[in-house]
């Protein structure tokens, strides 16, 4: 069947309400027919008991009843829809200043960002701090819809203006592909229909676009990385001496027969086995998840790694990482926190905050370098126990982790290591 | 070789991973099993997951009393086949000690119900995570719920204060007393759920394929002729070739009008639906709000 061909893109979409986003992804969803006729009728209802004439997109991506009540969008929300060529999942994350945590939720395991631009103002510091964090967490395609064409006469100037002022801003940043294209979300043009206004732009609409980005080589394939995550011992008479390590391939590719060392032992076997329900498989690759048997029996259990001998990652306590905080309770320096790194839990402390990021400018405050909520800064840290670890910008999965706050448990910050 | 894998091989990779990390992080775990399709695909994850050891948690089936039959006969071979354990949560105990109150009138159900009993048996088996098959969506409240999902000591749902997820890192740690609702499948859709037990020939309950039953149509929902639900008396009972898209209690759970009697059929009615599959279901139409106020009390 040939549903089975079909690739998962995530993508976020990042904007206020007057940037339209709401109704591009209404858009997007409308005539990509994936709005059903129940969910339409409820939010035609839900609008004309909010005294609103027409009906109001947004509340279908407004769920909660304190949102609906506000008028604002406070958490992350999934939307699914698919296309003959690919599914896609919209990680809708809000706009405002104050949510840049939920941005950064929706950018940690996105393929694409889109990033909204309203034609009649321009590359302003919403668009500058959205392109900063969509840099920061390596998204590695990012779209400029530059919308509402439709109120600017869909003038190519125009169009050409905003995208050499965002040019020239991106410059300073580590996006390493980058698309433009003109639309209008209200009227539909090059959202998933190629516009009769716009003769000039001879790019792909964005549902083109999407569907046919290059996304394959998103993961690392080069630098073999298993965190091992769980231990699997039948104990029955059948599988009486099997010990399969179950995780799923967070870089590289693994063969049968490849020699692999463990960390932190250092022991070194052979890949004996790369083990599913389904039989035995030649090789994993990233995002698999399988149990990988060796020759040797070695003493291994959850939060180590399996790797390649002569390319290991590195392995360390001093680490250098681009923190975003979570928190009402701002970051403590000297602070201890509990930290989380692809299977493995460690205890870490605050040593140092280097700087302070402003992420409208991406200027280094070195003034006031208290890192609050929603802020990101550079920092240091010293861990219990080894990590091993590789820069973020190599490998998304082993370069990065979270902190744990120790008293109430809460997931207070995310980490990218440098 | 191609080392790109299909939007499905790449949801079960996911689940699978949600799924190991629950045994891993968690004592106790259990696994939440209604006999619908979500519940049944969360079953056969779990045994790729620790293949071949056996699932290493017990299924829990909160039991209204108004099941289909034939739920409960698939169940039990199911939990047969995989020598699994299986509790049983049994809202009508509740009732009969005084617990919960039953409903009354045409539109009772038990449903709401089902909260007290859940928290009740989670506490009983001092269970730390319990397992569910919902999905983002499903429903507007469902589509901001975190795989880890943490409830407090009363089994409350905070939707304002939820721990941020992050790359694949899964924060479950937690006090005394607390637990967590854990949701491996909730980046599916319903079509990624069909297209999948199709191709990995997963059997089913004969609900969701097109049989005649006798129905009668209540507020645009067409719901099976049974005892539990009383009828009007200008509803009448006809015989129509239905079948389930959801399965749930009998009082609120809608069939549909269909041809589809294969699997094949299924995934074409699905992917050419104008009707998400809870528009069946009598229990989310109470109010605009209502799947987000029983999430905060407890509810699945």
């Amino acid at each position: 069947m040939d549903f089975q061909s079909s690739e998962l893109l995530r993508f976020t979409t990042a904007g206020s309400v007057d940037d339209g986003k709401s109704t591009l992804i209404g858009r997007i969803l409308y005539d990509s027919k994936s709005i059903y006729q129940d969910q339409m009728e409820a939010i035609e209802a839900s609008s004309l008991r909010r005294g609103e004439t027409e009906v109001n997109l947004a509340l279908l991506t407004d769920g909660l009843r304190s949102e609906r009540e506000q008028g604002i969008t406070i958490d992350v929300a999934y939307r699914y829809f698919s296309t003959p060529k690919r599914k896609f999942i919209i990680a809708d994350t809000p706009g405002h200043i104050q949510y840049t945590r939920n941005m950064v939720t929706g950018a940690s395991t996105a393929n694409v960002a889109l990033i909204l631009v309203d034609a009649r103002n321009g590359v302003v510091e919403q668009t500058r701090r959205h392109a900063i964090i969509a840099s920061l967490l390596q998204i590695p395609h990012l779209v400029i819809c530059i919308n509402k064409m439709d109120l600017v006469d869909y003038d190519e100037e125009r169009y050409e203006q905003i995208k050499s002022s965002f040019e020239r801003f991106a410059a300073k940043l580590d996006v390493k592909d980058v698309h433009f294209i003109p639309i209008s979300a209200l009227r539909g043009d090059n959202v998933v229909n190629r516009s009769a206004e716009t003769s000039w732009y001879e790019g792909p609409t964005l549902m083109y676009y999407l569907e046919n980005v290059h996304i394959a080589s998103d993961h690392n394939f080069i630098d073999t990385r298993f965190p091992v995550q769980y231990v699997i011992r039948p104990n029955t008479d059948q599988f009486h001496d099997y010990r399969g390590y179950a995780g799923r391939v967070a870089g590289g590719i693994l063969k049968k027969g490849d020699k692999v060392t463990v960390l932190p032992s250092g022991f070194s076997s052979t890949i004996a086995k790369i083990d599913t329900i389904d039989g035995a498989l030649n090789e994993a690759f990233p995002p698999q998840s399988v149990t990988i048997l060796l020759e040797d029996d070695i003493d291994i259990s959850r939060g180590d790694m399996i790797v390649r001998e002569n390319n290991q990652p590195i392995i360390g306590q001093d680490l250098e990482v681009m923190v975003c905080w979570f928190n009402e309770k701002p970051l403590q320096s000297r602070g201890k926190y509990t930290i989380l790194h692809t299977t493995k839990s460690a205890r870490c402390m605050i040593k140092e905050i280097r700087y302070r990021l402003d992420i409208n400018t991406l200027h280094r405050d070195l003034e006031n370098m208290e890192i609050k909520m929603n802020d990101i800064g550079r920092i240091v840290i010293r861990t219990t126990k080894p990590l091993f670890y590789d820069a973020y910008r190599k490998n998304r999965i082993t370069g990065s982790v979270i902190f744990v706050d120790e008293g109430t448990n809460e997931t207070v910050g995310a980490g990218m290591i440098i | 070789m191609n080392y790109q894998l299909n939007h499905l091989r790449e949801l079960e990779s996911e689940s699978i991973f949600v799924l190991r990390e629950v045994a891993a992080q968690f004592e106790n775990p259990v696994l939440m099993f209604s006999g619908g399709k979500d519940s049944i695909l969360m079953v056969h994850l779990a045994q790729k997951a620790f293949y071949p050891a056996r699932i290493p948690f017990p299924l829990l089936h909160v039991d209204t009393g108004h099941n289909f039959p034939e739920t409960i006969a698939y169940r039990d071979a199911l939990v047969e086949r995989l020598g699994l354990r299986l509790i049983i949560a049994s809202v009508q105990e509740a009732i009969d000690k005084g617990m919960v109150t039953e409903e009354k009138g045409y539109n009772a159900s038990r449903n709401g119900l089902q909260t007290t009993t859940l928290l009740e048996a989670l506490e009983k088996g001092k269970f730390d995570a319990a397992l569910g098959g919902a999905r983002r969506d499903e429903e507007k409240a469902r589509a901001k719920e975190r795989f880890f999902s943490h409830r407090d000591e009363f089994g409350q749902w905070d939707p304002k204060n939820q721990r941020p997820e992050l790359w694949n890192l899964f924060n479950g740690r937690k006090h005394y007393g607390e637990h967590f609702r854990v949701f491996p499948i909730s980046n599916w859709t319903e079509l990624d759920v069909w297209q999948y037990l199709a191709m990995e020939n997963v059997e089913l309950p004969s609900l969701y394929f097109a049989h005649k039953r006798n129905v009668f149509e209540r507020d645009g929902i067409l719901l099976a002729d049974c005892e539990y639900i009383q009828k009007k008396p200008t509803e009448e009972v006809k015989e129509m070739m239905v079948r389930c898209r959801t399965i749930g209690d009998m009082t609120c759970t809608g069939v549909w009008l269909s041809q589809a009697s294969t699997i094949e059929e299924i995934i074409e009615e699905v992917a050419t639906s104008r009707m998400t599959e809870r528009g069946g279901r009598a229990d989310d139409k109470r109010s605009e709000t209502s799947m987000e106020d029983r999430k905060k009390t407890g509810y699945f």
